[in-house]
């Protein structure tokens, strides 16, 4: 066996180890450990998605001497790969260029915590997208659930501790909802690893009382999942969780936490229940419908907002119910739709939510759009990257955004009928809400006030990152073949 | 009544002027405070009259809300309560009888029943099947412990930003006072009683994991409560002693780290086909099972820390003596 099959094994235990470690270490030392340990991080699932690729099949590893139905397993094809880079690379940026205000929201005695509840919160994405086991997915999305209420309680304002209480609740009755489709699977299946799992839900699916159970089972599952990841009746957590947390956090919160409850949702659909099983049942239909509302009620409220960080947060409901609308049209081309619009926003939102504070900051310390007047002059580098993901939001050609809107309108001219026009309409308004808010906030930051002002120039730890995430949203956008044609490998591979 | 706050908007309502609202909006704004709140309120005295004030604000604001939106939200949550009941109600009856298996259905627990003891070499198959056969779930379940912790230690551990005031710091001194003065109350002596037995208990139910019923979550537990009981009776000053802030980590890092080395360990031999050189002892045996005994206590004492971390971190804003 190739020593690179060891490769997600290794990032889950040494993250969980690295959450332990942080504890024990000064702030400072936490986060240099933190930057060196994620740099490794990201080589080695730099290395697994390229293995992946070269050999053009997907791999499970057996964790522990008991095989597939009585031990756990983990599973690497070239989607969970590209995934986990897209994981790894956007959390050491946020780590990146979010230091200086870790530094500054949160007080000093606890910044070793924060980086070891950040470690933890690694652990959790990698173990829930390797995964081949869904019980294993239950736990760790337990650890996600509480870490991402740690790192936005951190900054100890009184608005993040009652934005945590509201996301926390939400967030345990979506665990609780979880839970309960994963006992109903287990019931009726009596496995929890997803191969075995699939073939008796195959057989299963024949019978009409076993049905009946398979889709509450999965309803049950879908709606737990959407509440956690901000679907549009459940999206009013979202501005407080993220506008107001430690930019870092508000980064990882938006692009990382909740992508991958979607992706977890995805793979249930696709190894659990299986594709064929999934696109008859009616709950795709659902999705679809709520995807749309979604779209047009985030952008909505991110119309009505005062504050641009809760723009940005109620901008993210919208992209939320453009992945779900993906999952909606159903098909392989809507699933790489949905795939690829979760990397494009990952990469596009975490930017934005590190770039806000630095606008503010020029600005009297204040989020509100009446005193964010100019302040893009004032400081011109956080102003040229809060501009360019937000063409790529509106969806300018050659930014992501645009590539992932695109694939959205072909994969409903694929499915045809009703679904198409309703998709087109939808699409079209909600470009032209993204570009009214979006335009209208760049017109504010660029429109000068007083000339006075000195201009602030920035360090590397915001630079670099920065424009680490702006060269793979470009790179998205101009060879957004070659990512969808990866995509499409991984979804082969995983029936 | 408003039970659940559904506008989130509350910034954007207009905030009557005047300088008894400035406190409570930078506290909710954030904006202003990057030091302490703490430090703008001259006197106790202060901070709560502003406090009563913003709750008198608060609560008007509450009830000039409209009403029908709230009759509206009642209905709603009480009808989809009693729907989501139904259904489950619904989903049951289809669910396999009680005993009627089928076949393929129970090909794991099979195995797990007949050839759990010599594969793993536990009696207690419970133990078995969660520190190896299902290791990896067990690996993530205790470190959710850890991450509760460190969560709760964000929140209440005292800082510049969250600081006790004076009353709350009379309180904690005065039940210190109050059990260094009374000495003979009859919880201390129910506890004196209990204590020795409590923590052999404890460590009987840690150790026998892989013979008996119990094991690391059960065990710590108990051993928790323990330290509990001793806390509530002697007062914090004889717990201090044990634990530390600094032995409180230790204890968390050893256990957790040489949880993660030993199963990463086994996961690495298991899964290139490597022998793992653990041995299984004789099965029944105090030490059998393989792994399982070391990883029952690091779990245990990870468990104990965590439970009096948590009635430590309520009580006092600390884990070990107040700095």
């Amino acid at each position: 066996m190739d020593f690179i099959r060891n490769f997600p094994m290794f990032s889950v235990v040494l993250s969980l180890f690295s959450g332990v470690l942080c504890t024990m270490l000064s702030g400072k030392k936490a986060r240099i450990y933190t930057i060196i340990y994620e740099c490794i991080l990201l080589v080695m699932v730099a290395a697994v998605l390229r293995y992946t690729v070269v050999t053009g099949e997907a791999f499970t590893y057996v964790l522990g001497e008991f095989p597939a139905p009585w031990g756990n397993e983990l599973r690497a094809g070239t989607l969970e790969a590209s995934i986990a880079v897209l994981f790894i690379a956007v959390m050491l940026c946020a780590v990146l260029a979010g230091q200086h205000y870790v530094r500054k929201d949160i007080d000093e005695s606890k910044v070793n915590i924060y980086y070891a509840i950040l470690n933890l919160m690694t652990a959790a994405l990698m173990a829930m997208t390797w995964t081949n086991d869904i019980f294993s997915g239950y736990v760790f999305l337990e650890i996600l659930t509480l870490t991402s209420c740690g790192v936005l309680i951190v900054r100890e304002i009184g608005r993040t501790t009652l934005a945590a209480v509201r996301y926390m609740i939400l967030n345990l009755v979506g665990s609780g909802l979880f839970l309960l489709g994963v006992v109903l699977l287990y019931d009726i299946t009596g496995n929890l690893l997803m191969v075995p799992m699939q073939r008796e839900i195959a057989m299963l699916y024949q019978d009409p009382g076993a049905r009946v159970v398979l889709i509450m089972a999965t309803g049950i599952l879908t709606i737990g999942l959407s509440i956690k990841s901000g679907l549009f009746p459940f999206h009013y957590w979202m501005p407080d969780t993220y506008g107001w947390a430690t930019p870092t956090s508000g980064a990882v919160l938006s692009s990382l936490v909740s992508k991958c409850y979607i992706f977890l949702l995805i793979k249930i659909y696709w190894r659990v229940i299986g594709i064929d099983i999934f696109t008859d049942m009616p709950i795709r239909n659902v999705l679809f419908v709520l995807g749309l509302c979604g779209m047009v009620f985030g952008s909505l409220s991110a119309i009505r907002a005062e504050n641009i960080n809760r723009m940005v947060a109620f901008s993210s409901a919208a992209q939320i119910g453009y992945i779900y609308m993906g999952i909606g049209l159903g098909g392989t081309a809507g699933f790489t739709a949905a795939v690829f619009h979760i990397m494009a926003h990952a990469v596009t939102k975490s930017q934005l939510f590190l770039t806000t504070p630095r606008l503010a900051a020029v600005s009297g310390n204040s989020l509100r759009f009446k005193n964010l007047q100019g302040c893009a002059l004032r400081d011109p580098n956080a102003g040229l990257f809060f501009l360019l993901p937000s063409l790529s939001m509106i969806g300018i050609p050659i930014f992501a955004g645009f590539s992932s809107k695109l694939f959205f309108a072909m994969a409903a001219a694929d499915r045809g009928g009703i679904k198409l026009i309703l998709v087109m309409l939808v699409l079209a308004a909600s470009s032209l809400l993204n570009a009214l808010y979006f335009m209208r906030t760049l017109i504010r930051i660029y429109t000068p006030s007083d000339p006075s002002n000195e201009r602030v120039r920035h360090h590397l730890d915001y630079n670099i990152p920065m424009t680490a995430l702006t060269l793979a949203n470009l790179a998205m956008g101009l060879f957004s073949g070659v990512f969808a044609a990866l995509i499409g490998q991984g979804f082969s591979m995983f029936n | 009544m408003k039970i659940f706050d559904l506008n989130f908007d509350v910034e954007e309502e207009p905030i009557p002027d005047g300088e008894d609202h400035d406190l409570l909006e930078n506290i909710m704004d954030g904006e202003e405070v990057h030091d302490s709140p703490r430090e703008k309120v001259k006197t106790e005295k202060e901070y709560y009259r502003n406090y009563v004030r913003s709750t008198q604000w608060v609560q008007k604001l509450i009830l000039t809300e409209n009403r029908g939106f709230n009759v509206f939200y009642f209905s709603v949550a009480v009808v989809s309560c009693v729907l989501l009941i139904g259904m489950l109600l619904f989903t049951i009856s289809y669910l396999p009888r009680y005993g009627v298996e089928n076949p393929e259905s129970i090909l794991v627990v099979k195995r797990y029943v007949e050839n759990g003891l010599q594969e793993t070499g536990a009696v207690n198959i419970i133990s078995g099947i969660i520190l190896d056969y299902r290791a990896f779930d067990t690996l993530g379940e205790s470190h959710v412990l850890f991450t509760a912790l460190m969560c709760v230690t964000v929140l209440l551990r005292r800082d510049s930003k969250n600081m006790r005031t004076q009353y709350e710091d009379f309180y904690t001194i005065r039940d210190e006072k109050y059990h260094e003065l009374y000495r003979e109350s009859i919880m201390k002596f129910v506890a004196a009683v209990l204590l020795p037995c409590l923590l052999l208990y404890g460590a009987y139910v840690l150790l026998n994991g892989q013979i008996s019923p119990g094991g690391g979550f059960s065990g710590g537990a108990v051993l928790g409560s323990g330290l509990i009981i001793c806390a509530a009776a002697f007062g914090f000053r004889s717990t201090d002693r044990v634990i530390t802030r600094k032995t409180a980590n230790l204890i968390a890092f050893f256990s957790l780290g040489f949880y993660s080395f030993a199963k990463g360990y086994v996961f690495f031999t298991g899964a290139n086909g490597l022998e793992n050189h653990i041995p299984k002892g004789t099965p029944g045996a105090i030490l059998s099972g393989g792994l399982i005994l070391p990883l029952d206590i690091a779990v245990g004492l990870v468990v104990a820390t965590t439970m009096f971390g948590f009635y430590s971190l309520f009580r006092r804003g600390s884990i070990g003596g107040n700095k």
